[in-house]
Order: C-alpha cells, then structure tokens, then sequence
C-alpha cells in the first residue's frame, strides 16, 4: 500500500510536472539525496553557448520592449505558430522528458495513461475558451474576470490565485533544477540555484515577455529535435518496428507482459477521474499558459496557436513513449548503467539520459543535458513573468492605484517584482532542498482548477455571476483545495507523518472543483444588491466583445 | 459609441446565428473529446484487461498501444477540424457583423 502510494506520488509529481514544473519529477523520485556527479565539460559548453544565445535574444529583446503591452505581451505580435511552439515549450518540461520516459521505463504503459491525460485538456481550452481569452484579455487573465466585475475585489482574488500557483511551482521548480544541475552538471546545489534565479530575472526585467516567448521557442524546437533524434537512433536498433522493439522490451522487463497494459498506477476509478479533471482543467487555470493567449494578434491566430501546440505536444508524446520503451531495452540492460543492485544509476527518471548517452555518446548526452537545463530556465521565466505580471498589473495598478498607475511606474513595479520573485525563488529553494516538495506541484494544480478556473469560466459564460458569488466561490474553491491535499494523504501521512489520511484521496478535483462552482452560484443568485443587477447588465457587451472580438485588443504597430 | 455597436450587435440575428452555430460545434467537440476521454479512463480502472488483449496471435503490443495513440491524434484532429470551420466560416460571419455595422 505504503510503496503503491509512494510511486503514484511519483508519477503524479511527474506528470502534473509536464505543466512546467520540471522539479516534479525531482521532486518525486530524486527527492533524497542525490549524488553529486563529476563535472561534466560537454554539458557545460553545450549549456553556454545556450545562455549566450538567450542572452542575446534579450538583448535584442529589451530594445523592442518600451511599453507596458511590450513588456507584458511582447507587442501582441506573436504568430499563431510562435504562440503553439511556446505553448508547447510550456508543456514540455524536463519533467515530460525525464518523468514520463522513467515512469514508462518503470510501469511501461501506464506512463502512455499519464501522457493522453495530459494532453486532452487542449482541445477543450480551444473549443471553450481560446477566442474568448483572446478578445476579452489584456495583460492578465483577472483583467477578463474583473471585466464586468468589481476590479478591486476581482482581482484580489485573481492575483491570490495566480500568486499561490507561481510560488507553489517556482519552488518545486528551483528544488529540481538545484538536483538536476547537480546531477548532470556536478555543480553544487547553491550555485545552480542561483544561476537560474539570476538568468531568470536577466530574461524577465531586460527582455520582458518577447524574450521569455522566444527562449520558450528555442527550448522547444531542442526538446523537438532532440527527442526525435533519439527516437531515431533507438529504433534504427529495432529494425524501425515497434513490435520487435516491445518484443526485447517484454523479454528484459521484470514486470515482463504486464508492461503492455494499465497497471497499478490508475486503478482506482475515483484517483483516476479526479486526477483526469485536474490537469484538465488545471491546466486551463495556469496563469503562465493563460497568459500567453494574450500574446497574438487575434482570435484567428489564437486559434491556430492551440492547434500547433497540440500536434507539437501529442508527436512529443507519441516520442516518449519510444524512449522509454526503447530505454527498457538499451538502458536496462547495460551494466554501465546500473548500480551494484541492479537499479538504474541517478534513479529511474535518469532512464533518458542514459539512453542519449547509449544512443548518441557524450556529446549528445552533453547537448540532452544542456536541453533539459535550457527547459527549466525557459519555464522559471514564464512563471516569474505571470507573477509579475499579477503584483504590478493586478495588485499594484488596478487595486492601489484604481487604474491611475502611469506606465512607466508600472512596468518598474512589475521589474522590481521580478527580482523579489527571484531572490524569493532562490532563498526558498535553497530552504526546500531536503523537504519532500512533491505536493507542492498538485496543490498548484489544484488551486488552479478549483479556483482560477471556475471564477474565470463562468465570469465568461454565465450571465448571472456576481462579485460576491466570484469572490467568495473563488476563495472556497481555494480553501478547498487547499484543505483537501493538506488532509490527503501526500501531506497529512508523506510530509506531516499523520499515520492515517483525513481526506482519503490524492487528487483533490474531482471534490473541489464542484465545490467552487456550487458556492459560486449560490452566492451569486442569492446577491440581491443594486451592484449585482448592474454586473448582470453589463454581460451583453461582454459577451459580444468576447464573440465577436470587437473592442479587442490589438497588436501594437512595431 | 461601444456601448451601442455592442446592442446593435445583439440585436442582429446574424450575431445570434454565429454564436449559436459556434457554440453547438464547439460543445458537439468538446463532448466527443470528454466521452472518448473518460471513457478510456473507466476502461483503464475497471478493465484494465480490455487494453491488454493481444493485437493479434502471437503479437505482443496490445490494443491499448494504437488506441492509446489514437486518443492522441483524436485530440489534435479535433483542434484543426474546430479552426477549420472557425477560422473561415464563423470568421467570414463574425466579419459580416462587424461590416454591418458601419
């Protein structure tokens, strides 16, 4: 029971990582100590030139970055396949890379079950909620579920929700990055974390959202290339036939057939909805994916985007699965690679990087290392943007200063966020070093689909939501969830030590997330105030603008 | 000046036709997407051994492989067959209403 709960904390921690928490798979399965390898050179250089590409990209960036639509939406110029490579970049963390290749090394298809999870909330995010974003948003997305509502109180709310989820997951983050480094690299814990703090803040106050949009582009173009490329290579061993290949895969695997169908891991109907609806609509209530919507031309080219980035990240997925059957085969069976018992070296998420070593040699193990390094950065600086975004747009312009903020000032709060965000960052992740954090990236998942997601969906949709019904429906979502990962049983039993769980479950949506939406509706039918009627009133023009896109931003003209 | 382009809007019964005919698709999407989504997922909890039946004598990939990956590809069919029709169809409408109101 106890080993069946600690591997799906694991694959959890690796899946909801996909997201961008690239930590998440650190957080699970090199959550002990890890052993700090022997300075790598290739990786080194290879990770360099990377950093100065970047940085010269937010050099060019910062020259181009003057407002505060440049700074927070890079101009509003984005093309829809930028947007769908960026998207992608996103989602395909270190986490997908290393979290699901070791997950399907272990479980083999059940990390199949975990990648189709993850990617179906996609088309639903496009059918229900691409345009709509598009043509009411601006800088954030609290700017759409204030739109008719009371901006103070909205998007105090908005901001909460938003902040939690960057903090949950920028220190997951940093944890895994600090392991990650250490581990392909040979740096120590401290300097690494730092290193991403410091080209974090570098990206975000110099380059603003252009060069956080094309680092994520390059990164994901990288993962695209690299993956293929190993997929490549590993098949050209199995004669390119996938049915050769699962044969070796079968013979070798200790769990042998059984690798071919769902195992453990989702048998439990109620986990497996529940975790099913959380990245689903998690996902959609991530404020650094929202954000991105914000970032193209129009509703057109948004559209477009979520097309991209789905194909981008179903082939990417469709790679994975290779990889990690393939490392059944090459990776498990070399004794290069294992330890004195048998286990694989660096824990069963090194699974990939074992197999770029098998596959392509050092150089290539160097450039897989530089790529998955490259993928934390791109993300750390997406999530620091969206947080900065939230305090100086959010807090500091629509609620201290009513909406009177000059722009200037206000893109210097937002800069000065960004630095407090990544000081923050490092300090926390150098405090969580030895904590068990895998929690964290579920309850941020959590707090997005329980609270981000209903306020926003419904301020859309329905007619009848009300600020009271919002701001009280959003902070019981919060609660919720909070309360329910809290008593479940990774923080009450894993981190706390509490023998039995009070909230049996580890996925908390499937209960919270009807509980926001409920408590939103009955606080707003039952909103007699004058204020209420005139948020109902001001719905027809929400409604059209958001169909039509008339009134919608547009790009600006540079 | 906006407040009355946006009445006007809703007072065109074209603008009633676009969002009425965007909706009904995109939900009719959405709908496919959650039924063949959750119903993967009941069949992952309840009958796992459905998945594992061979894909035929003496293979060794199951079923669960090309199903698995037909969920994939379903999802991003999905997605270009909604910007399909979106992106011309409903476009063409959306721009006739803005048109109409000059």
């Amino acid at each position: 029971m106890k080993a069946s709960r600690a591997m799906f904390a694991t694959a959890l921690a690796a899946v909801a990582g996909l997201a961008s928490v690239s930590p998440a798979w650190a957080a699970g399965a090199i959550g002990g100590e890890v052993q700090k390898q022997a300075v790598n050179p290739t990786a080194i250089v290879m990770f360099l030139i990377f950093v100065l590409m970047t940085l010269g990209i937010t050099y060019w960036a910062a020259r181009r970055t003057k407002s505060a639509k440049d700074f927070y939406t890079a101009g509003g110029g984005i093309t829809g396949f930028q947007n769908g490579l960026a998207i992608a970049g996103d989602y395909m963390s270190a986490a997908t890379l290393l979290g699901l290749t070791g997950l399907t090394f272990a479980k083999g298809y059940d990390g199949f079950v975990y990648s189709i999870a993850f990617l179906v909330g996609w088309p639903l995010i496009l059918f229900l909620m691409a345009e709509r974003l598009r043509n009411l948003g601006k800088y954030t997305f609290a700017d759409i579920t204030a739109y008719r509502l009371n901006q103070t109180k909205i998007r105090t709310l908005s901001a909460c929700g938003s902040l939690s989820v960057v903090a949950l997951y920028l220190i997951a983050q940093m944890v895994g990055a600090g392991k990650l480094i250490q581990l392909l690299f040979g740096l120590d814990y401290a300097y690494a974390v730092m290193l991403v703090g410091v080209l974090m803040i570098a990206y975000v106050t110099f380059g603003g959202m252009l060069a956080t949009t094309w680092v994520q582009i390059i990164k994901a173009c990288m993962l695209l290339g690299a993956g293929t490329f190993m997929a490549v290579m590993a098949m050209s061993q199995f004669g390119f036939s996938l049915e050769t290949l699962a044969k070796k895969a079968v013979e070798v695997h200790p769990m042998h057939d059984a690798i071919m169908a769902p195992g453990s891991l989702l048998s439990k109907p109620v986990e497996a909805i529940s975790l099913g609806l959380g990245l689903m609509f998690g996902t959609a209530g991530l404020p650094h994916i929202l954000m991105r919507f914000f970032t193209v031309t129009d509703a057109k080219e948004a559209r477009k985007s979520v097309v991209y980035s789905t194909g981008f990240i179903g082939y990417f997925f469709l790679v994975v699965g290779i990889l990690g059957l393939s490392a059944i085969v090459i990776v498990g069976t070399d004794p290069q690679f294992l330890d004195a018992d048998g286990k694989l070296r660096g824990g069963n998420n090194m699974a990939v990087m074992h197999l770029a070593k098998a596959v392509g040699g050092d150089l290539f193990l160097g450039f897989i290392s530089a790529v998955a390094f490259a993928t934390i950065l791109a993300v750390v600086a997406g999530l620091a943007l969206a947080g900065a975004s939230a305090v100086s747009h959010d807090l500091y312009a629509s609620v201290i200063k009513k909406g009177k903020a000059d722009e200037r000032t206000e893109i210097r709060v937002s800069k000065i966020a960004t630095l407090a965000m990544g000081v923050l960052a490092v300090v926390l992740g150098i405090l969580f070093e030895k904590q068990n954090i895998a929690f964290m990236v579920g309850l941020a998942f959590a707090i997005a689909a329980s609270a981000n997601f209903p306020v926003l969906i419904l301020s859309m949709m329905w007619k009848g939501t009300t600020t009271r019904g919002a701001l009280i429906g959003g902070f019981i979502g919060l609660l919720t969830a909070l309360t329910l990962v809290i008593t479940g049983p990774t923080v009450w039993v894993q981190v706390i030590g509490f023998k039995d769980a009070l909230f049996p479950f580890e996925q908390p949506a499937l209960f919270s997330m009807p509980v926001a939406f409920l408590a939103i509706w009955f606080f707003s039918v039952t909103d007699g105030s004058r204020e209420a009627d005139e948020e109902k009133a001001k719905f027809g023009a929400q409604f059209v603008r958001s169909q039509t896109g008339l009134g919608a931003e547009s790009a600006s003209s540079h | 000046m906006q407040e009355d382009a946006y009445a006007r809007i809703l007072a065109n019964p074209r603008f009633l036709e676009l969002t009425s005919k965007r909706s009904r698709f995109a939900w009719l999407l959405s709908a496919i997407m959650l039924v063949v989504f959750y119903g993967y997922v009941l069949v992952v909890a309840f009958r796992p051994d459905l998945l594992a039946t061979k894909l035929h004598d003496g293979a060794t990939l199951s079923v669960g492989v090309p199903i698995g990956a037909a969920i994939i590809v379903l999802a991003w069919l999905l997605t270009t067959l909604y910007v399909a029709r979106a992106n011309t169809e409903f476009e063409r409408l959306n721009q006739q209403i803005i048109e109409e109101l000059k």
